[in-house]
């Protein structure tokens, strides 16, 4: 916007100051669009022309926005319940331990556990710390192996590799090219020394669900522990602790359209799971994780938990929908674009996609008025492809132009198509001043040129 | 949704909450409220059982006074527009 009164004669500027927000906008309209038409011939190149506001949110795997269902829950907690839900001398104390009574009722309905077996924690994080840290340090003296994948989320491969520090056996499964294990490289990893075998059901990046009920079964069956990282499943795709033969489960409640800084972790209590606390004090929620339960934001899961169930069949088929409607109009227009992960096997609000001779990063940044990351939250500062599309063996400049398109409930069809507009138009910018795209076009096959090195 | 509750009464809910979910003042709320609601409707018609007619009912009229709170919430804490409301 300011660049564009900057180009203006200063008299005109001097009209525009004295003018309202609404005339402004209108005058910049007007003035951009007789500049198109002058510039007929830097338009395909320019970035000039962006809209103003805020950008359209697009980035669901990295978090969601509170629901107001959610938020109408909690305030009542933030406002009138202060009381500490362990206090069991005073009203102060019920009160508020009802309040987390019910959201651990809320959330063990979701998943079909019973309320005694939920523990509240500061999220996934943590849920995925103690599962890991904690079985494989009870169970340390007689077994000390554990399995997990290679696209595992960093914090369970941290945990895996401060355990081999500590003289643990891990394996990393690798994955398939679309993302999905095989279950008889599982089964062969797996020794009468394992412990644990932690897989995500929804992967954070590609999207792609794992065959967890499989897994969990091959894991029964051997008597081995198996936890899931469900912090991209939960509330989005049916889930059933018992009949997937899942014994420890990590939710998240910032994934789901609750607060942030809340999660839980789901402990089955037959056959017993034990596990080593991480953190030590005054012994709550049995024992597993110390710490006052945060009872607004335990209240805010709670209700989003019950709302996801509510809304589960409904917002997975609007997610299908928007998802289908991105990927045919990309399809359409753009030729050379590759969906990482499985297309099948996998949740349709997280699309991933990679534009051949289009670097990632420029085309995030030039789809500024679209929030989009190139990968998970965590590893955005970093311009290192990701971890997670190197082990399903994306080549290196492939993995260079990869972006997430994470849709959500708040998703509408016109952002949809707004981005999916915007994304033409900018890969179709940026191929245009490649020299590479245009060493496609003449039909020349980059993989067999003999690039001098120097 | 016929017998357990006047048509009226459920036009008249329908009506309100429409109503108060135009008031959100972001974007995507309000899309999606008013989305949500028209479907929820939509699906509802097809229900015979009076009491799920009846539960669902209540629902509605929870969700009105939670819209009507949120509403005042949002209002408090408003951001700069979406750039796609500014397109049009």
């Amino acid at each position: 916007m300011f660049r564009v009164i900057k180009n203006l004669p200063p008299v005109l500027c001097k009209h525009l100051l004295q003018r309202s927000v609404h005339q402004e906008n209108a005058i910049l309209m007007f003035v951009q669009t007789k500049n198109l038409q002058t510039d007929s011939a830097n338009e395909r190149f320019s970035l000039k022309h962006e809209e103003v506001g805020r950008p359209l949110y697009f980035d669901a795997q990295a978090t969601t926005p509170i629901d107001p269902r959610v938020l109408d829950a909690m305030l009542p907690y933030l406002v009138s319940y202060h009381g500490n839900p362990h206090s069991r001398t005073h009203a102060y104390g019920w009160e508020s331990e009802a309040g987390v009574e019910k959201a651990r009722e809320q959330v063990a309905n979701l998943i079909g556990a019973d309320p005694k077996e939920i523990i509240f924690t500061s999220g996934a994080t943590e849920s995925n710390n103690i599962s890991v840290k904690g079985v494989a340090h009870f169970y340390a003296p007689r077994k000390k192996h554990i399995v997990t994948t290679q696209i595992e989320h960093k914090c369970v491969l941290d945990s895996c590799r401060a355990l081999e520090g500590e003289g643990f056996k891990i394996t990393y499964l690798p994955v398939g090219a679309n993302g999905i294990i095989c279950l008889q490289e599982l089964e062969k990893a797996l020794t009468p020394e394992t412990s644990l075998v932690s897989i995500m059901t929804i992967n954070n990046e590609i999207g792609v669900q794992q065959p967890v009920t499989e897994i969990g079964a091959i894991c029964k069956s051997k008597k081995i522990f198996f936890h899931t990282d469900a912090a991209q499943a939960v509330g989005k795709i049916p889930l059933d602790v018992n009949s997937m033969y899942i014994d420890l489960m990590s939710i998240s409640g910032h994934k789901i359209y609750g607060p942030k800084g809340v999660g839980a972790l789901y402990i089955r209590r037959r056959p017993r799971v034990r596990v080593e606390p991480i953190q030590s004090g005054g012994g709550q929620e049995r024992g597993m994780r110390s710490g006052t339960v945060p009872t607004p934001l335990v209240v805010g899961l709670g209700a989003a938990c019950e709302l996801a169930q509510r809304e589960m069949a409904y917002d997975h088929a609007w997610m299908e929908k928007l998802a289908n409607r991105f990927l045919d109009k990309i399809y359409t227009k753009l030729t050379h674009v590759i969906r990482n992960g499985d297309p099948k096997q996998t949740y349709p609000g997280c699309v991933n996609l990679s534009f051949a001779y289009v670097e990632g990063e420029s085309l995030l940044m030039a789809l500024k008025d679209v929030a989009l990351s190139s990968g998970s939250a965590c590893t955005s500062a970093s311009l290192e492809p990701s971890y997670v599309l190197r082990a399903i063996g994306t080549d290196e400049d492939l993995a260079h132009s990869s972006i997430r398109f994470g849709l959500g409930r708040f998703t509408t069809i016109e952002e949809v198509d707004y981005t999916a507009e915007k994304t033409i138009r900018h890969v179709e910018r940026l191929r245009e001043m490649s020299p590479l795209w245009e060493m496609v076009q003449e039909g020349v096959d980059i993989k067999t040129i003999q690039w001098s090195q120097h | 949704m016929a017998s357990a509750i006047p048509k009226i009464q459920v036009l008249s809910l329908y009506k309100s909450l429409m109503k108060e979910s135009k008031k959100f003042s972001n974007y995507n709320f309000r899309l999606y409220a008013l989305r949500r609601i028209r479907d929820a409707f939509k699906e509802s018609k097809l229900l015979t059982d009076p009491k799920l007619i009846k539960k669902e009912f209540e629902y509605g009229k929870q969700n009105l006074e939670i819209i009507q709170r949120q509403v005042v919430v949002g209002n408090m804490y408003q951001t700069e527009k979406l750039v796609i409301e500014n397109v049009r």
